[in-house]
């Protein structure tokens, strides 16, 4: 196979976003992606099978044959779990990645967030750190990530968010029957309620159209294609370069390097299953937070006994995604308006700047609802089963709200992805083992927004709330997982520089949610996406015409 | 995909189809007639019949049948024991299969495999409330009926949906 500039391990946010600017910049890129690549034809609007409700599956991957992975519980029992199974954590594995199917909340991280130690102290046990960049070095990808993959909000009405150049291309999507009663109970409790932005079409952009506000809306792939991922954004664009071949089906097996200690390329098995080598100058891994920290401990050669950029035992370690908190309200009145996305709300006043609690996190209203998900959210003391549960899905499917959000987790060092010794996938690759939780201090923020969420919802006019808070015995991390290869100054402290290369191996690097040093109180794609615009845009700084040098 | 893949997936679609024609089975593919009953008597106390359908009427037990040989293979040594136990509930206190029973008894019988089988009630009650509620294409949910019982049209936005949503591929 023709040796090529770089190799991009995953064609999901970051990686299609650093494929195409390589390739635009006249590198030649393959990118390798383990799944296929879906179509708006595919969204199929199962309730039972998609993203988000995987009872008989996920839709976009991976299959429930052969990819388990194993997850160590509190009491350090081993499980084998399956992709459409939560403790799997998962998040996707196609074209696009999660961005296919995902809710597209385009939050950018507060200045407090890339600072949180020196903002707060690090909880004893926990590993929270600073970020060795800032808030103002990513502000210009943040931009552009908001005009190139087309974000729609309007952020104006609070003080609390951060700088930017310029409002954002597309103003919000018209509100809905939950942001009409929930906007004037914040505004009596004196929060700045504000529309949600979101990395989707509210008027034609970038030559698609705008949402249809269909009730299918997260965990499925769009049926008009107004939700902008990376599928429908930078990969084409960066296969209209001509300069990026896309190979879909493929999963890498490792990173290979040479007796020098730097890459040579990758090793991967393509879509009939045969091992090939694709040969390279640069090695991009953008294959998500888990599935980054597995490639590289499995990348192992004689020079790298533990896996590649693994010489202090930092990869995989602070595993972190979010602990969601919040409250269910149930109304008198129908609060259900069967219009899409359904969440359309937020206040971030409680991010930063609560005495006693490290952080916090935006709260906002849940996503349409499908029937299935009223099941189990109905008030408490419903009967489980029989004429009353038949009644209570009659009397309140359309007649709650749910107001919840990402609190800021706190990580540990234990919280961490390892392989398994035993278990291999269907390539025969040892399989990501999780194991760890967050530290303890991020279920007492979340405590603390589960009731505050409570209070809107009862200034709304809720009859009845009920907190939704809990402690799992699990590090969440799923679809937004992130830190397993923090990024960082110090070698021994973190696995990649402040621009996404590996401290160990010079050509070599990691562009994705693995590199968060924390994941903030917000959803985090569009942050990944930033650094992958501010990663790629370092990495062609010091790009010397034909080759890579340091 | 190659020509001769797209062949060969296709042979293997019409294959199946012709499988599943000339099953000797009856109308379940994973359930003997008697266990479709005895699942049909307890979905039905899950979810009783009122103005709107009860489960095995809205098509649940078609909804677990069908998945017991696709996405829940792994639920059918927990469903044959379970069944077979209901079954034994059922004759112990009242004498007769547990379909056979009046419906008060069948309650009665549920309430104690509640009881005393907790692991697979909780199972069946899962699997009834998804195929209720859940979309029309895999079997339960027939015509939409729980979600017409909510109050949620479907198609959601006429003239929009390119889809019919109960048909096309099937779990």
């Amino acid at each position: 196979m023709k040796r090529v500039h770089a190799v991009i391990v995953g064609a999901g946010a970051a990686g299609g976003i650093v494929a195409k600017q390589l390739s635009s910049a006249g590198l030649t890129v393959v990118l390798l992606e383990r799944g296929p690549w879906y179509t708006a034809a595919d969204c199929r609007k199962d309730d039972l099978r998609n993203q988000r409700t995987t009872v008989l599956g996920n839709a976009f991957g991976p299959e429930d044959e052969g990819n388990p992975r194993v997850w160590i519980d509190a009491r350090g029992a081993a499980h084998i779990v399956l992709p459409s199974e939560g403790s799997y954590q998962n998040n996707a594995a196609c074209v696009g990645g999660g961005t296919l199917s995902y809710g597209a909340m385009a939050w950018r991280f507060l200045p407090q967030d890339f600072r949180m130690r020196s903002t707060y102290g690090a909880p004893e046990g926990s590993s929270l750190e600073d970020w060795p960049i800032g808030y103002d070095d990513l502000e210009p990808f943040y931009d552009q990530a908001e005009y190139e993959i087309g974000v729609s909000g309007d952020d104006s009405p609070t003080p609390f968010h951060s700088p930017r150049r310029r409002s954002l291309p597309m103003p919000p999507l018209p509100p809905n029957r939950e942001f009409a009663i929930l906007e004037p109970a914040a505004k009596r409790l004196g929060l700045h309620p504000f529309p949600i932005p979101m990395l989707r079409n509210s008027v034609p952009y970038n030559g698609r159209g705008p949402c249809m506000r269909c009730r299918w809306c997260v965990g499925f792939a769009c049926e008009v294609d107004a939700k902008n991922g990376s599928q429908n954004t930078v990969i084409p664009a960066a296969l209209a370069t001509g300069n990026c071949e896309l190979r879909t089906r493929s999963m890498v097996k490792e990173i290979l390097t040479d007796n020098r200690g730097r890459a040579r390329g990758v090793s991967y098995f393509d879509a009939n299953g045969r091992l090939q080598e694709q040969l390279s100058d640069i090695v991009v891994v953008s294959a998500c937070a888990i599935e980054s920290a597995r490639l590289l401990l499995n990348s192992k050669s004689r020079l790298f006994p533990n896996g590649l950029g693994n010489r202090y035992d930092q990869v995989g370690r602070n595993l972190q995604g979010h602990h969601y908190t919040g409250a269910l309200g149930f109304f008198d009145f129908d609060t259900y308006d069967d219009i899409g996305p359904g969440a359309s709300i937020a206040v971030t006043d409680y991010n930063h700047g609560t005495p006693g609690l490290c952080g916090g996190g935006l709260l906002a209203n849940e996503f349409i609802r499908l029937p299935i998900h009223t099941l189990d959210r109905l008030p408490p003391g419903t009967p489980r089963w029989g004429p009353g549960h038949k009644q209570a899905m009659r009397a309140w499917h359309r007649r709650t709200i749910i107001v919840m959000g990402p609190t800021q987790q706190i990580p540990t060092a234990e919280g961490r992805v390892t392989l398994d010794p035993w278990v291999k996938d269907r390539w025969g690759l040892p399989v990501a083992r999780l194991q760890g939780n967050s530290h303890p201090h991020t279920f007492e923020i979340g405590e603390v927004q589960a009731a505050r969420a409570a209070a809107w919802l009862k200034e709304a006019g809720a009859m009845q709330t009920a907190l939704m808070a809990g402690r799992p015995e699990i590090v969440s991390s799923g679809q937004h997982q992130a830190g397993t290869c923090r990024m960082g100054d110090d070698p021994r402290a973190s696995v990649v520089n402040r621009y996404c290369r590996l401290h160990d191996v010079d050509n070599v690097f990691v562009i994705d949610g693995s590199v968060h040093v924390n994941n903030g109180g917000f959803n985090p794609v569009l942050t990944i996406m930033a650094i992958a615009y501010f990663a790629s845009d370092a990495l062609l700084r010091s790009w010397k015409g034909t080759s890579f040098r340091s | 995909m190659t020509r001769r893949q797209f062949m060969a997936a296709g042979a293997m679609a019409s294959a199946a189809w012709a499988a599943g024609c000339s099953s000797h089975r009856g109308p379940w593919e994973s359930l003997t007639e008697r266990q479709a009953q005895t699942l049909a008597a307890i979905c039905d106390q899950i979810v009783p019949a009122d103005d709107y359908p009860s489960a095995s009427q809205a098509g649940v037990v078609t909804y677990i049948d069908r998945q017991l040989a696709r996405h829940y293979r792994r639920h059918r040594k927990a469903y044959a024991l379970g069944l077979e136990q209901a079954d034994s509930i059922g004759a112990t206190r009242c004498g007769v299969r547990l379909a056979q029973a009046s419906p008060p008894q069948q309650l009665q019988v549920v309430m104690a495999i509640e009881q005393q089988n907790a692991a697979f009630f909780d199972l069946v009650r899962k699997h009834t409330l998804e195929g209720y509620y859940g979309s029309p294409r895999h079997g339960g949910n027939r015509d939409a009926v729980s979600w017409r019982m909510l109050g949620v049209s479907q198609p959601p936005l006429l003239g929009r949906a390119q889809y019919d949503l109960s048909k096309g591929p099937r779990s």
